[in-house]
């Protein structure tokens, strides 16, 4: 990353702006969001793995009746923390990461709206997961289950469910801070000609999570602090001794917590709708029912989230209407569902790793979707309900949905961020011990669930009829334990090649294509103008009368049109690696900045003030104020 | 349908077989009562709708990327949709949706009646952490962790949530006592029980019995309510379903359906007060140990002096329920003998058995330990 | 906030819809503040009337005293607008003043409200009292919370001011500080209704005196 672009500075402001774009430095003062996304990803696999390690945990100790591998206060932090790792520091934040890193790129631009806001929500990610993880050393994590029922949430003894409310609210200032600036990304900075029905489906799908994140945050917010009152305090938010109704938190958690369903799925969805048309060889089928069923998800997840308290007796009527809603919310998912069938229908299918993630995702959600129906049936859901046969639904939904998308994204990505492609031999065992392992592992839960084995059990007694599937379920976590180490492996080894992946490996559609791999700073040397949905794929083909492919002979692409990817050879060598000096010059880009990082390390100690004393929650708002006053105050490049 | 219907429950035999030797069976799919049998049957209509589409999709799946994999010279389409079929495969799940809600919203309703009658049984139940009350208010009964209910009779259950002061439990009492709530006051409303539960630091549970009716919620400060009934004698083991920190998982119990006769038999035995141990035996000694130390503080022995306290389980009738602390236990082993040796290992050190339970360890002498035992085995 | 323009080419204008990219990112942020504020405002209204315990509403509210700080409250929004309409015309003087009046009505109706929260307290009404203390503070002290921020940013704008780096060209920086300070004086509207001005159920009587 060429910093020759650069204009000196002038020494007129108060401070100066850093340089440093290479090394540890470089990353620390970043605002570049192809750098920040690459961060996102990165810490996001990180606690993938942590969290992982605590399913692991969970699954040893579950494996056989009157486990012994944890303790009940021990198992109970595990799940806890297992669920809040994989919602809330994995799944959201690789999210973020593909929306950080493509946005910019397939909308055709040169960097979000507001970089140094963009930095900023990444550190006070990071600084909120390390909060979160730091009450392990500091007494215990939480331990009232990542939706933290009040009244136990209050009741429970230690700072562990302080830890929950304050690590939840800094991480929901992060998400708030990136949605924001993504969404008006996404709204106002588009390449010229780029419509909003000219927008891939991933870039819509992204736009309808940022207003997701935009109006369910605040929600629980409050709720947290509430909670963090009533902890703190003494206040008696959710104490019924004193006319509260505790169900207020169920209300305003889920209000959270069923939009935050769609946060995590939606960009997998989009992803898919990305990967699936590139490896058919032909257009997404429906592009505008894909993108209206999106939307009307968005819409119709906020009228849904009493279907998680059907048995909270909320009274028939209540049971009725939300019984409907989440009945009739079937109906979009299914859409794209059908939709992405009719993209393999008549398409020219390669099974390259991102292929197969893809084919898996549609194949495991619609498991996730048709349990997640039978759950609407309220008087069978008095039965399922807080039993393993929801956990076997969610982890189709979250797993074998969110997950092997978010897999799929990185196979079908990493090459562009990184001019490699990832061994193919080693995705496809990844893969497989994925799709086996899930399913050895979740789909045994369906019936456990039946068979009346309910949630967050640290142990359970033989004779109930559980063992067997138990210990099914474990061998299952085990093959996606290896699965990951075998990715891990793929990740490292492929670091040690060098770049051959040329600028467009799978002779893909997007505009993120059209330009090397990885990117210049710049990300454009020009920026592109759209004619059409599938811009790039216009570029290169043309369809003759007979329905036959045939290249443009003036394409802008470079890409072997024979379609050669899955051997790593696809042609270019080193163009990726050699044109970002090149061009780009007079393209004015902001400077990295130190003031994100500063202004983000007051949170965590505002937090730690909180359970510690209030000298270091003012010391935390101190470093904020001089880390915004900083960041008002620099001067900005272009003066 | 009716052919899917046999396959369907064949393969429902197969695995309630491969777990035949279940003493402890609490499967939904296993119903014992006209509620659970109601819920089972609305899943196994949805269950094979589900199981139909996902035959189409993933078959469909399947074939298309079997039929339409890379071939040299392939070409694939250039179709960008069609707003028939869209139109159409809106309208078919809508359709399907719209033909499993309607017995939806009638199962709903249907759930929500509570029997009236001369016959009905009314049972509160009252979740503790962890372990339940049964209270019998027609009947001036209290129970715990056995639920005892005449087979073909409608027991409609009120369900409430009882806490203690915050310095009753020492896992969870707060050591600066200025986090969570140390006060209580009355809930709103009409109180569950009589006496009204304290409700400081009482958490939501969920009452659930998985062969004889689904769950619902125990919520502090509501009184929600629901109903269920047995068709045949037999156990029926349950356990709390809305986690409720510590030993949520040790929060057991069982329903013992037993026949009309034997219940009003049972109700008699239950009235009357607890038996007294012949003077000097160890079982009185047990009696001494219980009045004089601190058993007292919490627990109720009808027939004792003083024995009024409601923080934990009625102990009047100990020795004539199958299980105890939070049913974690058998009260008799499977040759009939008193099992003293889990009840030992119990009141030595009740938290290390059982998590976080509020019947702390009072460091009892063997001597005590062992008169207790004696003294509870005498109260059948 | 400098590089949105810096991105989208010289020119201000050069965005998808045509608008300032900052502006409608502040407007989404407010859109955000609204269901912040609607929660809070949801759990007052939700538990209104079911304390156990007193001191009440009508036990504690001086009604006339709090509608005169609402008051200066709003009028602060008329001094933001002049305030804006001063930089936009170049008069940095008149900016100036009307920024610090703004500035100040604020400051006078966060005295208030500190003032009003310690007769409160005087009268034992405290945030851990019973729910119509926990609901109250809660609610009014995040809004106070708001203003202060509010007044934050306000005297910031003095300064850069007389730093000579608020020309007129960056009024779009005191735009996006008003909007803030609009958006806080409606919320406040919205509060002073649901707590003061309708009356509480507990009370048993009128609150107006």
């Amino acid at each position: 990353m060429s910093t020759a672009a650069m204009p000196n500075q002038r020494s007129g402001g108060l401070f100066r702006r850093p340089t440093a774009t290479g090394g540890v430095w470089g990353w620390i003062v970043t605002v570049d969001h192809k750098k920040i996304g690459i961060l996102y990803g990165a810490t996001a696999l990180i606690f993938l793995i942590v969290g992982g390690f605590e399913a692991m945990l969970i699954r040893a100790q579950l494996a056989q009746p009157n486990g012994q591998v944890l303790d009940a206060a021990t198992y109970n932090q595990m799940f806890t923390m297992h669920g809040l790792t994989m919602i809330f520091l994995v799944v959201m934040p690789l999210g973020a990461a593909f929306t950080n890193y493509l946005v910019p790129l397939m909308i055709g631009t040169r960097d979000v709206a507001f970089p140094r806001l963009n930095a900023l929500s990444y550190w006070i990610f990071l600084f909120g997961g390390i909060f979160l993880y730091s009450s392990f050393v500091l007494g215990g994590a939480p331990n009232g289950g990542w939706f933290g029922y009040a009244p136990n949430s209050v009741a429970t003894a230690g700072d562990n469910m302080s830890f929950y409310a304050i690590g939840l609210i800094i991480l929901g200032i992060a998400s708030t801070v990136s949605a924001v600036n993504l969404a008006v990304t996404i709204i106002n900075m588009r390449a010229p000609g780029m419509t909003l029905m000219r927008m891939p489906v991933f870039i819509w799908m992204t736009l309808v999570v940022q207003f997701l994140l935009i109006f369910a945050l605040p929600v629980i917010t409050i709720a947290l602090v509430e909670l963090l009152f009533d902890r703190q305090f003494g206040t008696f938010f959710f104490d019924a001794g004193h006319g509260a109704d505790p169900i207020l938190w169920q209300h305003l958690f889920w209000l959270f917590g069923h939009p935050e369903v769609y946060i995590l799925v939606l960009p997998a969805m989009g992803i898919v709708s990305e990967i699936l048309p590139v490896f058919s060889r032909r257009p997404l089928f429906g592009y505008a029912f894909i993108v209206f069923s999106g939307i009307a998800i968005g819409f119709m997840g906020w009228g849904v989230w009493a279907h998680h308290m059907f048995t909270d007796g909320l009274g028939p009527v209540a049971n009725s209407a939300f019984a409907i809603t989440t009945m009739f919310i079937a109906v979009p998912t299914g859409v794209k569902i059908f939709n992405w069938l009719g993209t393999l229908w008549k398409g020219d299918i390669r099974f390259p790793t991102p292929m197969l993630f893809a084919i898996g995702f549609v194949a495991l959600f619609v498991i996730g979707g048709l349990s997640g129906v039978t759950h609407a049936v309220v008087p069978s859901d008095y039965q399922q309900h807080d039993t393993y046969y929801v956990v076997a639904h969610f982890h189709y939904v979250l797993f074998g949905g969110a997950i092997f998308g978010l897999f799929g994204g990185v196979y079908y990505w990493f090459p562009k961020a990184f001019g490699r492609l990832l061994n193919e031999k080693l995705g496809k065992i990844h893969f497989w011990l994925f799709f086996i392992g899930m399913n050895l592992t979740f789909g045994p839960f369906h019936l456990l669930g039946m068979q009346g084995m309910p949630r967050r059990i640290y142990t359970y007694p033989a004779g109930h009829g559980w063992d067997f599937m138990n210990m099914v379920a474990t061998v299952g976590a085990l093959l996606m334990a290896v699965g990951m180490a075998v990715f891990t492996w793929n990740v490292i080894a492929t670091f040690r090649k060098p770049k051959d992946a040329g600028n467009d490996p799978w002779d893909a559609r997007t505009l993120e294509w059209t330009t090397s791999s990885p990117p210049p700073e710049y990300n454009f040397e020009e920026v592109p103008v759209v004619h059409s949905l599938d811009e790039f794929w216009y570029r290169k083909y043309a369809h003759s009368k007979d329905g036959e492919l045939v290249p443009v002979q003036s394409g802008a692409s470079d890409a072997a049109a024979k379609g050669s990817y899955g051997g790593g050879h696809a042609g270019d060598h080193g163009e990726g690696a050699d044109a970002d000096h090149g061009g780009g010059h007079g393209i004015h880009l902001p400077s990295p900045s130190y003031w994100p990082i500063v202004a983000a390390a007051g949170l965590p100690l505002i937090g730690y003030g909180i359970l510690y004393g209030w000298w270091m929650a003012f010391l935390g708002g101190a470093i904020m104020i001089v880390g915004l006053y900083g960041w008002v105050l620099e001067p900005s490049v272009e003066e | 349908m009716r052919k899917l219907k046999l396959i369907g429950g064949s393969i429902v035999a197969v695995l309630l077989l491969a777990a035949c030797s279940d003493s402890l069976d609490q499967s939904t799919l296993n119903p014992a009562g006209p509620v659970a049998q109601k819920q089972e049957d609305l899943f196994q209509f949805v269950f094979w709708l589900a199981v139909a589409v996902f035959v189409v999709v993933e078959g469909a799946l399947v074939l298309f990327v079997w039929k339409y994999r890379h071939r040299p010279g392939a070409k694939p389409s250039g179709v960008h949709g069609n707003t028939k079929l869209e139109i159409g495969w809106t309208i078919a799940p809508a359709v399907l949706l719209a033909v499993i809600t309607v017995p939806t919203i009638t199962g709903i309703w249907d759930l929500a009646e509570t029997p009236t009658g001369p016959d009905v049984i009314q049972v509160d139940v009252v979740g503790h952490q962890w372990w339940w009350e049964f209270r019998y208010p027609d009947q001036e009964l209290v129970t715990a962790n056995e639920l005892v209910i005449p087979t073909g009779t409608q027991i409609s259950i009120r369900l409430c949530a009882a806490g203690a002061s915050g310095a009753a439990n020492p896992k969870t009492a707060n050591p600066d006592g200025g986090v969570g709530p140390q006060a209580s006051g009355p809930a709103l409303g009409a109180p569950c029980v009589d006496p009204a539960p304290n409700l400081g630091n009482a958490v939501i549970h969920a009452f659930w019995v998985p062969r004889l009716a689904g769950k619902q919620d125990v919520v502090p400060g509501r009184t929600n309510e629901m109903y269920l009934s047995a068709d045949e004698p037999g156990l029926y083991p349950g356990q709390c379903a809305e986690y409720c920190d510590w030993s949520h998982a040790n929060m057991r119990f069982q329903v013992k359906a037993v026949s009309p006769e034997e219940f009003s038999a049972w109700l008699t035995e239950q009235q009357a007060e607890a038996a007294v141990p012949g003077a000097g035996s160890l079982a009185d000694k047990g009696m001494q140990d219980f009045a004089n130390g601190s058993c007292i503080g919490c627990h109720a022995i009808k027939g004792v002096e003083g024995a009024a306290a409601v923080q934990g389980p009625d102990l009047t009738h100990f020795a004539s329920r199958d299980c105890f602390a939070g049913c974690m236990f058998p009260t008799y082993n499977e040759d009939g003998s008193f099992n003293a040796e889990a009840m030992k290992a119990w009141l030595e050190d009740p938290p290390a058995v059982k998590p976080g339970s509020w019947m702390p360890n009072y460091h009892l002498k063997p001597d005590e330990v062992e008169a207790l035992i004696a003294y509870l085995q005498s109260l059948t | 906030m400098e590089e949105a323009r810096v991105l989208s080419g010289e020119h201000e204008e050069h965005t998808s819809t045509g608008l300032p990219t900052t502006k409608i990112a502040m407007w989404i942020f407010l859109s955000s503040e609204c269901l912040l504020f609607g929660a809070l405002i949801s759990t007052y209204l939700l538990y209104r009337g079911r304390s156990t315990v007193g001191p009440y509403p009508h036990d504690v509210f001086d009604i006339p005293y709090t509608s005169v700080s609402s008051f200066v409250l709003l009028f602060s929004s008329l001094t933001m607008v002049l305030s804006l309409s001063a930089l936009q015309r170049g008069e940095i003087r008149r900016f100036r003043i009307w920024t610090l009046t703004t500035a100040l009505l604020g400051v006078t109706f966060i005295g208030g409200q500190i003032y009003e929260f310690a007769t409160f307290a005087k009268e034992g009404l405290k945030l851990n009292t019973n729910l119509f203390g926990s609901t109250f503070f809660t609610l009014t002290g995040f809004h106070g919370a708001h203003v202060t921020v509010g007044i934050l940013m306000l005297l910031t704008l003095v300064g850069l001011s007389f730093l000579g780096k608020l020309p007129k060209e960056k009024a779009l920086g005191v735009e996006m500080v008003g909007l803030y300070w609009h958006f806080v004086d409606i919320v406040w509207i919205i509060i002073f209704t649901v707590i003061y001005l309708i009356p509480d159920p507990s009370s048993g009587q009128v609150t107006f005196s």
